[in-house]
């Protein structure tokens, strides 16, 4: 058997007590792709801190091309030959792709001191050269594309290979799960190029992909690696089954329930115009009915929620809420008005990731939550312990930070806050299963499911039109920017491809 | 929201900013304000008033540079004032003066520009190993230096007797104000430190994003150790520099200096939340400052209205520096 270069023996690492990896090893050969899968909090992005010199393992070794290593710091991973490419994307905007794909490694491109920016360029060069990518190494890196971004990135972790004399290991941390489908294709394009160079170990939620690309797929459950399966003896119902334990129940697949005759309008939207985003746009949401946008990433959806939200200024056009036209200057109106949004990018705008779960989840509620000018604490803590046992929040406590918690569990505590709302008449839900792993979004599509029978209006724009229409009474399509389709929840389900017509 | 093209062929773009001198709008702002002042006050675009404005520019042009480092970094130096009294007070006892038997002359000089680096040296490990923020540290700096400067001043400041510091001072070559030369010379030294030094690219890395230049394993210490001592350096220059010229070890040589440089350094559009700008779009800032002051002087304007107009550039300068930024959720501090 040939050695393999990169072996993880009995690596285990606990956070507080709680065990994030326990006993797990893993191998892997030159050009192989790992495949690395499990649920969130199974322990996926802490080997790879590991593995990435980020995290110290508590137990257990590591051996690359068969010398044992102490990954101590990045550099020190880096030296070894394994570099990450992270899921958010990591570059500084402000200095130029060269120095991004080459930071902290200038030395050759030094003259007593002094950078010698024509060989630095053309260190760059060679890395993205590697890539195919034709993008100029002295560009300013905030005026790249996304997808450019990425690229740069990857350049960044092949640059690893010139520094050791070997072929890298590259390690993916999730890399498609805030790209729309052009942009997966790309990534997933440039690992099966990369193969030829380098080991990878890619990280992914879509259980296709991974097939996909992926010699051999590991299972993680619970911080231990439980299965180890070749690509071409399994299917993504097996890899489903050995990561949540159980068969995934048909769920997905259940019929939307009928919306009850005579359901009140709650929000009524005419002709609302935003001239650089979407013209035109009207609709109408019932109590207790979901209503799906369905749309291709930048078709306006994204900006009318925000505006719906008060985050985005509308040209023309008016916002009924209830009877009633409303002016939404700033978010603050909306919550006011009952008016809830789950943000695309959580860490973002979605929570406060140094503040914990209970402060998250009633910060945009205190009034309902205030005995006189002050809080009531005891009231607010009983408020956060019934909503994280309803929502099933997997949280070591209600004063965690919410930056320590899992993806899923991150987003349930953004959808919490808003339901802690008495008054909360309307949620807008902006993609709100991106980046979440098959099981915490069986348990999101049930909630949204549930509160829509509750009698909310939801208004969801999702990351797949079969998102969109498992959960939707009725669908707007949108195509640049105007209203292409409706399918009301009265008139007959429409299908996949009707629907997907419209959009493009 | 996604941008569409992913991986589109992408052609040559310009070179980074920082590495040319574009005509950008402060540069662009500073040329109109010359120009104005040249058509309403005659006597204004002389080659004569021409080096006045150069004298009056090159102590805050050598402090310009190294706050920029700071500020690109993105901390702050309050300090200058303090530091340049305790290194006038130096310079002035150290070479020929009326108090002290001391002559060491220009090394004086140097012995007082090391004072203000050894300030700006505790100042950034203070920062670093007491992990206070700069805003605190230098304020505690400026007034235990300040402080040092009044010990050693006592009733009667100290007057300067050495004839080179005096002609250095005041002197000029071929028509350049010295003072104008030495001032140059380190906005040169800034630039190639900024450009061409890791400790420069790593200044704007570190303003760029401290939480990824430290996850990388930079030197983000060093490098921030190394910008407060190299800013203390050129603080401790400036007050000799200024002592030099008004005879006299002071403890006020550098009041309205702090306000003076910062304002510039925004106005030049070096941004305060660090990363970017530059030494060149300092200098730019300190040179309108320098027109602008000069040129109300020319017309006419009253001190007491200067200062308003001051105030007026410096809310415009930063509102066109924030303009393309505006959003209805964007955060302002």
């Amino acid at each position: 058997m040939i050695e393999p270069i990169l072996r993880v023996e009995g690596v285990s690492k606990s956070f507080a007590g709680v065990r994030a990896l326990d006993d797990v090893s893993i191998d892997v050969r030159a050009g192989e792709v790992i495949g690395l899968i499990g649920q969130n909090g199974a322990g996926k992005s802490t080997l790879l801190k590991v593995l990435a010199g980020i995290l110290r393992a508590d137990r257990g070794s590591i051996v690359v091309r068969g010398t044992p290593v102490t990954l101590a710091n990045v550099g020190a991973a880096a030296a070894s030959g394994i570099s990450i490419v992270f899921q958010e994307q990591a570059l500084l905007p402000n200095v130029t792709v060269a120095e991004n794909i080459l930071l902290g490694h200038e030395s050759p491109a030094l003259h007593a001191g002094f950078y010698n920016w024509r060989t630095l360029y053309a260190l760059a060069a060679a890395q993205l050269d590697k890539l195919g990518a034709r993008i100029s190494p002295s560009a300013l890196t905030a005026t790249l594309s996304f997808g450019e971004r990425q690229l740069v990135e990857i350049a960044r972790a092949l640059a690893v290979e010139e520094r050791t004399r070997h072929a890298p290991i590259i390690l993916f941390d999730e890399p498609t799960s805030m790209l729309d489908p052009k942009g997966i294709e790309a990534v997933l394009g440039q690992i099966e190029r990369l193969r030829q160079r380098a080991s990878i170990v890619f990280v992914s939620h879509r259980l296709d992909e991974v097939l996909r690309v992926s010699d051999r797929i590991c299972v993680m459950v619970n911080g231990r690696s439980i299965a180890i399966r070749n690509r071409a003896t399994c299917k993504v119902a097996d890899l489903e089954r050995l990561m949540l334990g159980r068969e995934l129940d048909a769920e997905d697949d259940q019929q939307v329930p009928l919306l009850k005759p005579g359901a009140k309008v709650i929000l009524s939207v005419r002709g609302l115009t935003r001239h650089s985003s979407y013209q035109d746009v009207s609709f109408e949401l019932h109590s207790g009915e979901v209503l799906g946008i369905a749309e291709l990433a930048g078709s306006g959806g994204e900006s009318l929620c925000r505006t719906l939200f008060g985050a985005e200024r509308a040209d023309a056009g008016e916002i009924i809420l209830e009877g009633r036209q409303v002016r939404l200057r700033q978010p603050a109106d909306a919550v006011r008005l009952g008016i809830g949004y789950v943000p695309a990018e959580r860490r973002l705008d979605g929570i406060i990731g140094s503040l914990g779960v209970r402060e998250n989840m009633t910060l945009a509620h205190l009034d309902d939550l205030r005995r006189g000018p002050i809080i009531d604490m005891a009231r607010e803590r009983e408020v956060v312990k019934s909503w994280i046992e309803r929502m099933q929040i997997r949280t070591p406590e209600a004063d965690t930070p919410a930056q320590d918690l899992s993806g899923g569990n991150q987003q349930k505590v953004v959808l919490a806050k808003w339901l802690v709302g008495r008054k909360l008449k309307v949620l807008i839900l902006d993609h709100p299963l991106r980046g979440l792993d098959v099981g915490v979004k069986a348990e999101m599509f049930s909630l949204i499911r549930e509160l829509a029978e509750a009698g909310l209006g939801v208004l969801l724009l999702a990351d797949t039109v079969d998102e969109v229409m498992a959960l939707s009474h009725s669908i707007i399509v949108m195509k640049d920017g105007f209203v292409s389709g409706r399918f009301s929840a009265t008139a007959a389900k429409p299908s996949r491809l009707q629907v997907l017509e419209r959009m493009v | 929201m996604m941008p569409a093209d992913h991986q589109g062929p992408v052609g040559a773009r310009p070179a980074a900013a920082g590495q040319e001198l574009r005509l950008s709008t402060p540069l662009l702002a500073l040329i109109v304000l010359y120009l104005g002042f040249s058509l309403i006050a005659p006597g204004f675009a002389t080659v004569e008033n021409l080096w006045t404005i150069a004298d009056r520019c090159a102590i805050p042009l050598i402090l310009a540079v190294g706050t920029t480092f700071i500020i690109l970094q993105g901390s702050i130096d309050l300090s200058i004032e303090g530091v340049m009294a305790a290194s006038s007070l130096t310079v002035a006892l150290c070479v020929l003066n009326n108090r002290t038997g001391l002559d060491l002359g220009l090394f004086g000089l140097a012995l007082a520009t090391l004072a203000g680096a050894g300030l700006g040296l505790l100042t950034g490990l203070a920062i670093i190993f007491l992990r206070v923020p700069s805003f605190m540290v230098t304020l505690g700096v400026w007034s235990a230096s300040t402080g040092i400067a009044m010990l050693l001043s006592g009733d009667q400041p100290p007057l300067i007797r050495d004839s080179v510091l005096r002609a250095l001072g005041l002197g000029r070559s071929l028509a350049v104000p010295n003072l104008f030369l030495v001032a140059i010379s380190i906005v040169l030294l800034g630039y190639l430190l900024q450009n061409y030094t890791r400790f420069g690219r790593y200044s704007m890395v570190i303003g760029g994003g401290e939480d990824l230049a430290r996850l990388l394993g930079l030197p983000v210490d060093r490098c921030k150790v190394l910008a407060f001592a190299f800013a203390g350096l050129l603080s401790g220059l400036a007050g000799a520099l200024e002592s030099a010229r008004i005879g006299l070890g002071h403890i006020d040589v550098g009041a309205g200096q702090m306000f003076a440089t910062i304002s510039a350094v925004v106005i030049g559009g070096t941004s305060l939340g660090g990363g970017r700008g530059g030494v060149l779009q300092s200098a730019v800032g300190i040179l309108t400052l320098a027109v602008l002051a000069d040129g109300l002087v020319f017309i006419g304007v009253s001190p007491y209205t200067q200062k308003a107009v001051q105030g007026a550039l410096i809310l415009s300068a930063a509102l066109v520096a924030t303009w393309p930024h505006r959003g209805r959720l964007r955060i302002v501090k």
